[in-house]
């Protein structure tokens, strides 16, 4: 009986934190570049497509979260849209509303391949392994992760709540400022 | 004939002291009478439901020792990859999962529970009580360590192993740099731990202010149950300050507040202040007890009551004491003011004092003993001053600020704990298991194969440990999972190495000893060593009820002094399920007390603890939902019943009168 | 590469050396008190196995009294040994230093050299040249976890605490190379993060400190110039630095004289041009877990990218 609540209790456990702490130090993640054919707008000709499903492979993974936040902040993403996203001379990434979506592959073009008015291009830049930690901090700051895996607040002076407290809300895309 | 106690159920209890010995059969009846009261729950579900102090301090004992050979299949792995420079065998995620696991089990699932343990199955029977006091709370606090342990290895199976240190030091283990779910962990396993560790503590303080026999005075209480004593309190004092702050830190971690965030006003060192004011307590809370077990062990067997009783007692309370101010040795590292280096340096040497009062005081009786017996047990114990002596050398050198520069966080550390905590407590542990087996289990343990388990365990000890000074000197960091071939590290790492592997075979004999002799073993007389405490005055295993009828004692070594004629206690009614409280200080009778007897309820309020426990790493609203199967459970628990009704007591009165006739 | 060391026993500075003789005091007093407890024990094993012993209680009495007094002259002697090496340790903070600023950083030191004039500060990674019989003021911070400093050769360790500055004093007696490693666990690659300090002659550490305040000087040949182009406008500037070029990174170590230092991934390996080559290539194979991501250059971009890297002296 010990035994067997023993071997219950282990299975459990290794299915719920498998993937979330799992540390993948190396990976290219070559199929992942979706820097091509995002699509950035509902508006379509023709009968309506399904959008794409694709999702941050960090998507539950907290090492990847983690690393995203790192580079949130190392690659100066703050500067521009605030500590935490809040948003200052780039968009706020922590409200609902996204210029160019809020989907995973949306994201990662947009850090890829940069947007007008000011949002550079990353792609070539850093690995495509670091923008997709990036998409799924990202993602984060809007409650779109798993919150078990989502980072926490930093060691730092913050406002707001941290990312494993952000309840994900229904994000809709603007297509402008 | 004199009056029976039956017939005196309605007096309070009390001493006669004209020797009112009762006839063989009274004693029968009376016996007869505990056998019948005295619930003794068979069947799993029995298992499950037990209260009686031995079943729990056994299981306990039983389970420490489990999560103590897996933390040490984790040792073993640990040596493997450290066995020679720049190995492979273990990445550097998964070293730091095992080292910080090890020492996570071992102090917090081993060390204290397993002495906690051995209080429990044995300060009762010392006090000569029936049972021990708030049974159900350490039926409790059993199944917490066992929630816990499974918990803490479940995880570390399911990659979610703390990674941060046994000592957790934020940031690393904070928000920020703690990543996943791994760090709360740990700090929910402390919570598991300490609530049982404290429960078991309250039980025996009660135990033994409150259920000491008739006679026993506090200064003629065993040393063991001092030591006990003295312990629960140290566990009192030192576990509310690491539960207080490994919540504080799932609070960081979870909801975002700020204790141990430098920028907003909290303070990275406030979390090693508070974990140091327990860590280092804990380090005697588990050597007092082994201490405890050395006295009986050294005294039966040079055969004469050990010297210096007032000396040992004082030295325990110093201890504990003197134990409390010395946390910032642990600190030197960060920076401190120079008297407070002074401070604490000569507060960490002053501890010296009463462990070497109690060191002096065992030679003495040694020295004035009828012979020493080299038994196994004393083997341990012997071999305990020479490995304990290097270890509490070792131990003033890292007192000192300026050495302690050079020493800290180096293997030679490594060394100093192993010597300490292996040499200094399981030593006398493994002594204590081999001298009390027979009293446990109603066998002797093989000899033989006792000693060679002994051999092999000193040399592959030292083996092991004493290489890891000299690695420290010569500038091995702790905790590093590799190290390069350049440094000229691996040939002692070799050595500890192959140590660890006499180690394994060591403790492998001595299981096999252990499973052997509980098979076919010699059957054990109540008092195969002659001892002189109150628990070799019982049969060998003890019943339900531990003594019938009610001991009471007349000196310190009761079994030795069989010339004195000790007082008879009359009031006491045989036909409940009772336990005698007496005064504090003198331990004069004062009133029966109804003990709980067996229930379900302790269990189900532990796994309820434990959702509410593990919820709450997820959500904090784990804590508020998960209270409510908590509350019930203690519903449940608390809920007023009426004792064994008269007619069940007759009937069980009948089915056993006819087979003692037959007998 | 010269033999490392990294040993308290072997001591190369005025401090180490206090540290030293403090050791062998207390080694010597602790092993005369380990030998004669055990004589004891011996003598009383022995004793009670030959007879029954009459010695009274008064008399054990003043026997353990007696042992117990001994014990706490031994005591006081060592606390009085320890607290002199402390008071002298403290004393040796001295004019004329020179001031290093070291930070932590998950896995690597961030080496400064302040300069009241800001031009004049050099900035350097992982490894440290000190000149032979000057005092040094480290000044020691973290960026992230925390790490501890500790050169066995030259001091004790000293604890890098995020939100706080500590301060350790070292000066170094003899010329040589001397190893340091991080002494408080910080996490994944706690084992490989190390710190070569190099103890100058005094006229050497002015030539050195003097070549490192100049920037890197330009690439010279054509795979030079393309080695310096990948790290401008690839990855690697992104994070690293090295000054007179566009790379201004500041969240990896600064790569202004790679060339120069002995080991790269903060000592985990010896710098070559083919561990250069395969760090870069794949960092997380040497140093899993480092903050150093693949990035996946061309053959041929390594190959300029390591030309180039050679030139920084």
């Amino acid at each position: 009986m010990g035994r067997f609540t023993f071997a219950l209790v282990c299975t459990m456990a290794a299915t719920l934190g498998c993937e979330r702490e799992t540390r993948r130090y190396t990976e290219l993640p070559a199929a992942a570049n979706r820097s091509t054919a995002v699509r950035l707008t509902t508006l379509q000709p023709g009968s309506p497509q399904p959008i794409s499903n694709v999702q941050s492979p960090y998507q539950y993974n907290a090492y990847g979260l983690a690393e995203g936040k790192r580079l949130y902040a190392a690659y100066n993403c703050a500067g521009c849209h605030g500590v935490a996203g809040g948003g200052a001379i780039g968009p706020a990434l922590m409200d609902d509303k996204w210029i160019y979506g809020s989907h995973a592959d949306q994201i990662f073009s947009s850090i890829s391949q940069g947007r007008p008015d000011g949002m550079p291009s990353f792609g070539g830049h850093i690995p495509d392994q670091q923008i997709w930690q990036l998409v799924g901090y990202v993602q984060s700051l809007a409650g779109l992760v798993s919150q078990d895996a989502a980072t926490s607040r930093n060691d730092d002076q913050i406002v707001g709540k941290p990312e494993n407290r952000i309840e994900g809300t229904k994000q809709i895309q603007t297509g402008h400022r | 004939m004199n009056a029976h106690p039956l017939e005196q159920q309605k007096a309070d209890p009390r001493l006669v002291y004209d020797d009112p010995r009762l006839e063989p059969a009274a004693l029968e009846r009376e016996r007869r009478h505990h056998e019948a009261s005295w619930p003794d729950p068979r069947g799993f579900l029995g298992w499950l439901r037990s209260t009686d102090h031995k079943s729990i301090g056994l299981r306990t004992i039983v389970t420490a020792f489990v999560w103590f050979a897996m933390a040490g299949v984790l040792a073993a792995l640990m040596r493997l990859q450290l066995s020679r420079p720049e190995n492979t065998i273990l990445g550097p995620d998964l070293y730091n999962q095992i080292f910080t696991t090890h020492g996570t089990a071992m102090m917090f699932l081993f060390a204290v529970p397993v002495m906690l343990g051995m209080g429990v199955y044995l300060v009762p029977l010392q006090v000569g009580a029936r049972a021990i006091a708030v049974p159900r709370l350490v039926a409790y606090g059993y199944w917490m360590l066992l929630f816990g342990g499974i918990f803490l290895f479940a995880m570390f199976f399911a990659n979610v192993g703390p990674d941060v240190g046994w000592f957790s030091y934020v940031p690393l283990s904070g928000p920020e740099y703690g990543i996943g779910k791994r760090p709360d962990v740990w700090a929910q396993l402390i919570t598991f731990s300490e609530v049982s560790a404290l429960v078991t503590a309250i039980s025996l303080i009660v135990t033994i202010f409150k259920l000491r026999t008739p006679g026993m005075a506090l200064n003629r209480m065993p040393l063991f149950v001092w030591a006990m004593l003295v312990v629960s309190f140290m566990v009192i004092f030192a576990m509310p300050a690491v539960m207080l702050s490994s919540t504080c830190l799932i609070l960081d971690r979870l909801v975002g507040t700020h204790f141990y965030n430098y920028a907003e006003g909290g303070d990275v060192l406030l979390w090693q202040h508070l974990f140091w004011f327990f860590g280092h307590p804990e380090v005697y809370i588990i050597f007092l007890p082994a201490l405890g077990m050395i006295s009986p062990i050294v005294s039966t067997f040079s055969r004469r009551p050990v010297f210096g009783y007032l000396a040992l007692v004082l030295s325990n309370i110093a201890t504990a004491f003197i134990g409390f101010g010395v946390w910032v040795h642990h600190m030197f590292a960060t920076g401190l003011p120079q008297f407070g280096q002074s401070f604490f340096t000569a507060a960490s040497m002053m501890i010296v004092v009463p462990t070497a009062t109690q060191i002096f005081c065992w030679i003495a009786t040694i020295w004035t003993g009828r012979g020493v017996r080299f038994t196994t047990p004393m083997l341990y114990v012997l071999a305990w001053f020479f490995v304990f002596l290097i270890g509490g050398l070792t131990g003033v050198m890292v007192a000192s600020v300026p050495l302690d520069l050079q020493l800290h966080d180096t293997f030679f550390i490594v060394a100093h704990l192993h010597y300490v905590l292996i040499g200094g407590s399981v030593f006398p542990l493994l002594a204590g298991i081999h001298f009390w087996f027979p009293k446990i289990t109603g066998r002797m343990l093989n000899e033989r194969l006792g000693k060679v388990a002994f051999w092999l365990f000193f040399t592959g000890f030292n083996l092991t440990f004493f290489p890891m000074h000299i690695l420290g000197l010569q500038g091995m960091p702790r905790r590093v999972y590799t190290y390069p071939a350049a440094m000229g590290w691996g040939s002692l790492n070799l050595l500890a190495s192959i140590g660890a592997g006499i180690i394994a075979v060591a403790l492998t004999v001595y299981l096999i000893n252990v499973i052997v002799s509980l098979r076919v073993g010699a059957a054990a007389t109540d008092n195969p060593w002659d001892a002189a405490d109150l628990e070799w005055s019982t049969s060998s295993p003890p019943p339900v009820y531990n003594f019938s009828p009610q001991p009471t004692v007349g000196s310190r070594d009761p079994l030795w002094h069989t010339e004195l004629t000790p007082p008879f206690v009359i009031g006491l009614n045989p036909e409940k399920c009772e336990v005698l409280v007496t005064h504090l200080l003198d331990a004069e009778p004062d009133h029966r007390y109804p003990t709980p007897g067996p229930s379900i309820w302790p269990l189900l309020a532990a796994i309820a603890t434990t959702i509410l426990f593990i919820w709450s790493i997820f959500s904090p609203w784990g804590v508020v939902w998960g209270s409510i199967p908590l509350f019930i459970t203690l519903v449940g628990w608390f809920w007023p019943h009426r004792g064994v009704p008269p007619r069940e007591m007759e009937r069980e009165l009948a089915r056993l009168e006819p087979r003692e006739a037959t007998s | 590469m010269a033999p490392l060391i990294q040993s308290v026993l072997h001591p190369a500075g005025v401090q180490a050396a206090r540290l030293n003789q403090l050791w062998w005091v207390m080694f010597w007093v602790c092993t005369v008190v380990f030998i004669s407890v055990l004589t004891a024990l011996a003598m009383a094993i022995a004793r009670g196995r030959r007879s029954a012993s009459n010695a009274s209680d008064a008399t054990l009495t003043g026997s353990v009294g007696a042992a117990v007094g001994i014990s706490v002259a031994a005591l006081l002697v060592l606390l009085t040994a320890s607290e002199i090496t402390g008071r002298d340790l403290d004393a040796l903070k001295a004019q004329n230093a020179l001031r290093i600023q070291i930070t932590g950083n998950q896995w690597w030191w961030d080496v400064q050299y302040l300069n009241p004039d800001p031009s004049l500060t050099v900035v350097t990674a992982n490894e440290i040249h000190v000149p032979v019989g000057r005092p040094v003021g480290i000044v020691a911070k973290s960026n992230d976890v925390i790490h501890s400093l500790w050169i066995p050769a030259l001091h004790g360790k000293r604890d890098l605490l995020p939100g706080r500055q500590s301060e350790i004093w070292l000066q170094a007696d003899r010329a040589g190379v001397y190893r340091g490693q991080c002494a408080e666990y910080c996490g994944a690659q706690h084992a490989k993060m190390a710190l070569t300090v190099v103890a100058d002659l005094p006229d050497d550490f002015e030539r050195w400190l003097s070549h490192m305040r100049g920037p890197a000087p330009p690439p010279a040949t054509e795979s030079q110039m393309r080695g310096r182009d990948v790290i401008e406008r690839g990855p690697c500037a992104m994070c690293h630095s090295i000054a007179g070029t566009l790379a201004g990174g500041r969240t990896a170590p600064d790569l202004t004289h790679l060339a120069s230092r002995s080991a790269i991934g903060a000592g985990s390996i010896p710098n070559t041009r083919g561990n250069l080559a395969g760090w870069i290539a794949d960092p997380q194979h040497i140093k899993p877990g480092n903050k150093m991501p693949a990035t996946g250059l061309a053959s041929e971009e390594l190959q300029a990218l390591l030309d180039y890297l050679e030139t920084l002296k």
